[in-house]
């Protein structure tokens, strides 16, 4: 066995000689790789590093070598994801396949779905969808209405699917749907996956509050779906979709982080837009309390991700830890964006104008989409409700 | 180094847990603010603990000590703070132990540290001047005139200077206020001639004296480290203090708010319990939200002074001011959620109250770690 410390050293070596210096800057939105049949890279280094990452498993260290991925251990994929963070390496692929759908898969898949699908996400050849939320069901998921009818060998799904993240961009969708209308509403679900190239299925983009479209509406108009497409039994859906809602909050603590970088380091931009006075201290005290407020709150959620992850490597969990992360990392990731705008007063204010720089301006956009990060994947209110419910045993 | 706990420190941890909960409950504090106890601790508890060891936590194993570290420390610091234990450990191990440990010299060590052990020694670090923990701006003087040091000025609200044995003073031998150099240490009796101790009783039974130094000499080996360069050490100590002190918050905090979620469970109105309305369980979440993250903050910088880590100043900073706030907002709704019973005395909560209110500002409040954090950051 090699020791961690070995391990680690191989790691870092491995990624200083194969990620290009170019992949070792912050992230920016534009330069991500998205996975999918439309993947397209905005440079050739983008390409070499993804691909190298890619060959070697990497894309998805902790999955079986069997499917394609790294076969990494839970500690040798946190020494990678370490390693990739202190020499600043990006991201090689993103996709919600990779960060939700797959696990799920892999706990709750047949033999065959997992040979199908899962090499397909680690190489980052097919873009997943999520469709869980309609227009009448969102908080009260359960509630939903896309019905799958069956025909023998296959199902016939009609309704529709609301807030499809990048719906229009992607190659599959794994759905929620109702098989049986008279059971209580949970027991009525079922998991499918469907290829969102068949006939029937429309992703339309609606318009967001920072301008993107990156959402959509997806129709299903008699929608033909291969029997073999079903994950874990017909009615027994549900189970699947709480698997997969755990991975899904995980998500949302990673981007939170992910978008961090983008911005760059928020105490030297608050160097730039406050000025320092005589003593080195930022100009405004109020505002140099709050980002002290800001980086401390932020620090203290950092450390409770390390302290989790401690738990899960010492095998002693002791409850509720992990349910707090997401309401406390997208509510801070809020905090943040709004101390942003304060920081820079008017050149906070941006839109399309030319008199503001392209980065004031992606710091507005930021600030306005990441409004989402309390609603998506469960919201704020809904998490307090399970912290209650589950952590602090309240009664219902 | 981990924040969870191994298997030595769990069996620590358990073992202080039933002791206090056993021997120093609640009860006891109250028994002691309400006597006006001279002490304001029980000498029995405190030689109780001395035979389990407490007083030798942190100690070297070369001065008699268990070596057990401060993730042990933390342990019963917590305990202490779920309990409401009245004990000199803070003062005289944490803060004083500590100077003696760092700063001292091999014979001070020698002298001091294995009586501290032994339960036999307390002390008290004299360091404050205003009713705010400001270091830095230590003015009392050391003087020196013919080979004679001598302390005159006035230390105030010193954590159990009313009854150390002995005193542990932060004065300034050179420089200005506010200068880091030209600060020194120096061990004095507390019976020394000169020394006047006026008793001060805080509001949640804690003590401290206000102590007035009148021409009080000093020899050269009751100096602590080097004249003038006592800065570093000093630092250290108080950032021990500081880590040790938010653990103490950390248990007194999460007694608070496992007892109001107790009462959550148990009360009714409206035929219900009061723990099913909605706008009580989100509050109670995001308690627990704060807490868990205060949490890793201080058992973060506890494992920090374990690992002797380069950022332990800003670890300590980030601790106090979590929980400072974190205690105060939990105190403050556990009585809320509690109702009228919450503001009686017959129920401990004001007692944790006012405890959080009293902890909040020993060495330091948030305002002073925030303004400490930004330094420590650069802007
Ligand atoms: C950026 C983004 C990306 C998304 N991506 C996808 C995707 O790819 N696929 C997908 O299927 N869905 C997606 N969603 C949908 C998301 O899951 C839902 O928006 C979310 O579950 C909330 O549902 P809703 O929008 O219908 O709000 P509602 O459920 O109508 O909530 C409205 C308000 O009522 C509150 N509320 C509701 N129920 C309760 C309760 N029991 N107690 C207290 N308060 C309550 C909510 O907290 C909220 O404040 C995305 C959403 C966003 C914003």
């Amino acid at each position: 066995m090699e020791t961690t410390e070995q391990f680690r050293l191989d790691i870092r070596n491995w990624l200083i000689a194969n990620c290009p210096e170019s992949q070792r800057q912050p992230i920016i939105k534009d330069q991500q790789i998205w996975a999918g049949r439309r993947r397209t890279f905005y440079c050739e280094d983008a390409k070499l590093w993804f691909e190298r990452m890619r060959d070697q498993g990497w894309t998805a260290p902790s999955w079986p070598t069997q499917y394609g991925g790294g076969g990494m251990s839970l500690e040798q994929a946190k020494i990678l994801d370490q390693e990739m963070k202190a020499l600043g390496c990006r991201p090689a692929l993103y996709d919600i396949g990779l960060w939700m759908f797959g696990p799920a898969l892999l706990e709750y898949g047949t033999e065959e779905q997992k040979q199908e699908h899962i090499p397909k996400i680690v190489r980052g050849e097919i873009r997943w969808a999520q469709g869980y939320s309609e227009p009448s069901a969102g908080s009260d998921l359960a509630s939903l209405k896309t019905r799958a009818e069956d025909k023998g060998n296959h199902f016939i799904v009609n309704g529709t699917k609301m807030w499809t993240t990048q719906g229009d961009k992607s190659d599959w969708i794994f759905c929620l749907v109702r098989t049986d209308h008279q059971a209580p509403k949970q027991q009525g679900i079922s998991f499918l996956l469907i290829d969102m190239a068949t006939e029937g299925v429309d992703a339309r983009p609606m318009e967001l509050i920072n301008g993107d479209h990156e959402f959509c509406q997806t129709f299903f108009d008699d929608v033909k779906v291969p029997k073999n497409n079903l994950v874990g039994n017909i009615n027994e859906g549900w189970s699947v979709a709480k698997a997969l809602l755990k991975y899904e909050r995980n998500m949302m603590s990673i981007m939170s982080s992910i978008v961090e970088k983008e911005e760059g380091d928020i105490i030297a931009i608050a160097k730039r837009y406050v000025g320092l006075d005589s003593n080195g201290k930022l100009s405004n005290n109020g505002l140099r309390a709050q980002l002290s407020e800001h980086l401390m709150r932020a620090q203290g959620d950092a450390l409770s991700a390390l302290r989790l992850y401690q738990q899960h490597k010492s095998g002693v969990i002791d409850g509720g830890l992990g349910l707090t992360m997401k309401y406390l990392s997208t509510s801070e990731q809020q905090h943040k964006d709004e101390l942003l705008l304060a920081i820079m007063g008017n050149r906070g204010l941006s839109w399309h104008d030319q008199t503001f720089s392209i980065s004031e301006k992606k710091t507005v956009k930021n600030w306005a989409y990441n409004k989402a990060h309390t609603i998506a994947g469960g919201t704020s209110e809904i998490q307090l409700n399970i912290i209650a419910n589950k952590a602090l045993q309240l009664p219902v | 180094m981990s924040m969870v706990l191994n298997e030595e420190q769990r069996l620590l941890k358990d073992t202080i847990d039933d002791f206090l909960s056993t021997n120093a409950p609640t009860d006891q504090l109250r028994r002691l603010r309400d006597t006006h106890d001279d002490k304001g601790y029980s000498i029995i508890l405190w030689n109780q603990l001395t035979e389990l060891g407490v007083p030798s936590i942190l100690m070297p194993k070369e001065f008699g000590g268990f070596g057990f570290g401060f993730k042990g420390l933390g342990a019963v610091m917590q305990s202490m703070g779920r309990n409401l234990t009245a004990s000199p450990l803070f003062s005289t191990v944490v803060l004083g132990a500590s100077a003696i440990e760092l700063g001292g010299t091999a014979s001070q060590q020698q002298a001091l540290l294995p009586t501290i052990a032994a339960g036999q020694l307390t002390l008290a670090l004299a360091i404050d001047e205003t009713h705010h923990h400001q270091p830095i701006n230590t003015a009392v003087r050391l003087k020196e005139r013919n080979g004679q040091l001598t302390i005159t000025g006035e230390k105030v609200f010193v954590l159990d200077g009313h009854s150390a044995d002995k005193l542990v003073v932060v004065v300034r031998s050179s420089g200005n206020p506010g200068d880091t150099k030209g600060l020194s240490l120096v061990l004095v009796d507390s019976n020394a001639a000169g020394l006047q101790t006026n008793r001060i009783q805080y509001m949640d039974g804690r003590n401290a004296a206000n102590i007035i130094f009148n021409n009080v000499r000093v020899k050269q080996d009751q100096v602590i480290g080097e004249l003038g360069g006592a800065h570093t050490i000093v630092q250290h100590v108080l950032d021990r203090g500081v880590i040790a002190i938010s653990a103490e918050m950390l248990g007194g905090c999460q007694e608070v708010f496992d007892r109001t979620l107790q009462y959550l469970r148990e009360r009714e109105q409206f035929g219900v319990k009061i723990g099913t309305f909605q706008a009580l369980q989100h509050r109670a979440a995001q308690m627990f939200c704060q807490l868990e993250r205060s949490k890793s903050a201080v058992l973060s910088a506890l494992s920090s002074l374990d690992k002797n880590s380069p950022d332990i100043s800003l670890q300590a900073s980030l601790a106090k001011t979590l929980i400072n706030d974190c205690y105060q907002h939990v105190s403050n709704e556990a009585i809320q959620m509690h109702g009228g019973m919450g503001i009686t005395d017959e129920l401990d909560i004001g007692l944790f109250l006012k405890r959080a209110r009293v902890s909040l500002q020993i060495l330091g409040d948030s305002d002073y770690h925030k303004n400490r954090y930004a330094q420590l950051m650069g802007y």
